[in-house]
């Protein structure tokens, strides 16, 4: 299918109807069209970038921005805020102002210290699998260890307390709708997490505890400063957007892909030091990660060698770029223990995920425990009937029934 | 194999700590990389390779042969 036609404007999101594969038009884009008109569910037009290096390149490249909210930059979503990228969240930071914060809110995030989290995660998914076998087969997987694991750890490190997850939970879900709620929803949602926190954030300051808010507010003390409410709310519910609902559906979409075919369940649980790599090739070939990530940008640029007019907004598809056999030999195989694994699952550059340690640390969890305890765990449909979430930023499967 | 790190584009992502504990760090007050070897032994040389090529932010740059 040729899309040079310039005046040919693609739907996106593309509509894919099978759970864990890539719609077509990515390969043929990658090879025929690597910036492609798109028209977004808001009406307004974008370009979307398909291949490895043209989407490294951009998400690089801080003349990119990311903020969204220029007269004449794509809105995303239909409903007046736009959603996640286009309301508050999206506000970016300047750069310097944003490396501090980076810095102050990254010393949660390294590696040594999510090992040092790792038995604590372990005991979470060793909790919910305790109450899996309670139930009995089958059950669904989303609901029963994707969605609560990753609130949980959220919840522990802002130091909310366990009879609070649900809540979290809900608040997450509506403010990463692209289409699902209505804006009186998304702002009801908003106003209740902003009161639930503040009063949190308010006791916290009475008695510090040993988590992440308690931390900021000792350290803007130590440099003579006082850590603000709406910066230590920001940050609250950046964790709690950015690190819920990702790792969430991630843990299904994992283990579905695992799943559907034996051989690789069969290849871990006879060699557990794969499950590293295999973490990294199920994150490389997620088929439906969400949005992408748009950009914006002011000035003409160039790319893949055509001129991008000041002005455009971007949609890098890191999904695409991650299955471009122009970065990966035999891009579409599940190789669990490919190494090294360049993939763009959680972007690069300046702004590449602060949490991807942390959904690592999750994601091996999860895999650790459930081949230690449910060797024998298989999907309980066929995977033609796997349905994808539609509606939201972040892509999943509705439900992963599973037994064992 | 020599290594030199960009503090500046370090982003805290840690992937090199997971992939070469050996010879990259993180600073505990920041997350930012610490090079604990620059000129690690040869049976280093896959995994500093596979940090340098997975960091995010390509503040990892190699030089020489070896």
């Amino acid at each position: 299918m040729a899309r040079n036609d310039a005046d040919q404007v693609l739907d996106y999101p593309i509509p894919v109807s099978e759970a864990l594969e890539p719609p077509a038009e990515w390969a043929e884009l990658r090879q025929g069209c690597p910036i492609a008109k798109v028209k977004l569910p808001s009406g307004d037009q974008a370009s979307l970038l398909t291949r490895y290096e043209d989407v490294k390149q951009v998400l690089a490249d801080p003349r990119f921005r990311r903020r969204l909210d220029a007269p004449d930059a794509a809105r995303i979503a239909a409903n007046e805020s736009g959603g996640v990228f286009n309301g508050s969240m999206g506000k970016a930071m300047r750069e310097e102002t944003h490396q501090q914060w980076r810095r102050m809110v990254g010393k949660w995030f390294t590696a040594k210290r999510m090992t040092a989290l790792r038995p604590a995660i372990e005991a979470m998914v060793e909790r919910l699998v305790d109450d899996m076998e309670r139930v009995g087969g089958p059950v669904d997987l989303v609901a029963s260890l994707g969605f609560p694991l990753p609130v949980w750890v959220i919840c522990d490190m802002l130091g909310v307390p366990e009879s609070d997850r649900d809540r979290f939970a809900h608040w997450s879900n509506t403010l990463l709708s692209l289409t699902r709620y209505t804006q009186a929803e998304i702002d009801e949602a908003q106003a209740d997490f902003a009161a639930y926190m503040s009063a949190h954030i308010a006791a916290t300051r009475a008695r510090p505890g040993d988590d992440l808010i308690s931390e900021l507010i000792a350290s803007a003390a130590e440099a003579g400063a006082v850590m603000p409410d709406e910066a230590l709310l920001a940050t609250s519910q950046g964790l709690l957007v950015a690190g819920h609902e990702t790792t969430a559906n991630m843990i299904g979409k994992m283990v579905s892909m695992l799943l559907a075919d034996r051989d690789r369940w069969e290849r871990l649980l006879a060699d557990r030091s794969l499950v590293r790599t295999a973490v990294e090739e199920a994150l490389r070939l997620d088929a439906n990660p969400g949005f992408g990530i748009p950009r914006y940008i002011t000035e003409d640029a160039e790319i893949a060698g055509t001129r991008v007019p000041g002005g455009t907004t971007v949609v890098c598809s890191l999904a695409s770029a991650n299955r471009d056999e122009a970065a990966f030999d035999d891009a579409a195989e599940m190789d669990l223990g490919r190494s090294p694994n360049t993939h763009l699952a959680f972007g690069a550059g300046a702004h590449s995920c602060l949490g991807q340690s942390l959904a690592r640390t999750e994601l091996q969890a999860v895999l650790d425990v459930l081949l230690r305890r449910l060797p024998a765990l298989d999907l309980a449909v066929p995977v033609e009937e796997l349905r994808r979430v539609d509606g939201l930023v972040i892509g999943g499967l509705r439900e992963v029934p599973v037994r064992w | 194999m020599k290594i030199t790190v960009d503090e500046d584009k370090c982003c805290g992502a840690g992937s090199c700590v997971l992939s070469a504990p050996e010879v990259f760090d993180q600073r505990d007050e920041d997350g930012v990389v610490v090079l604990l070897d620059p000129e690690p032994a040869e049976e280093l040389h896959d995994a500093v390779r596979e940090a340098a090529q997975v960091c995010p932010a390509a503040a990892i740059v190699l030089s020489g042969t070896a």
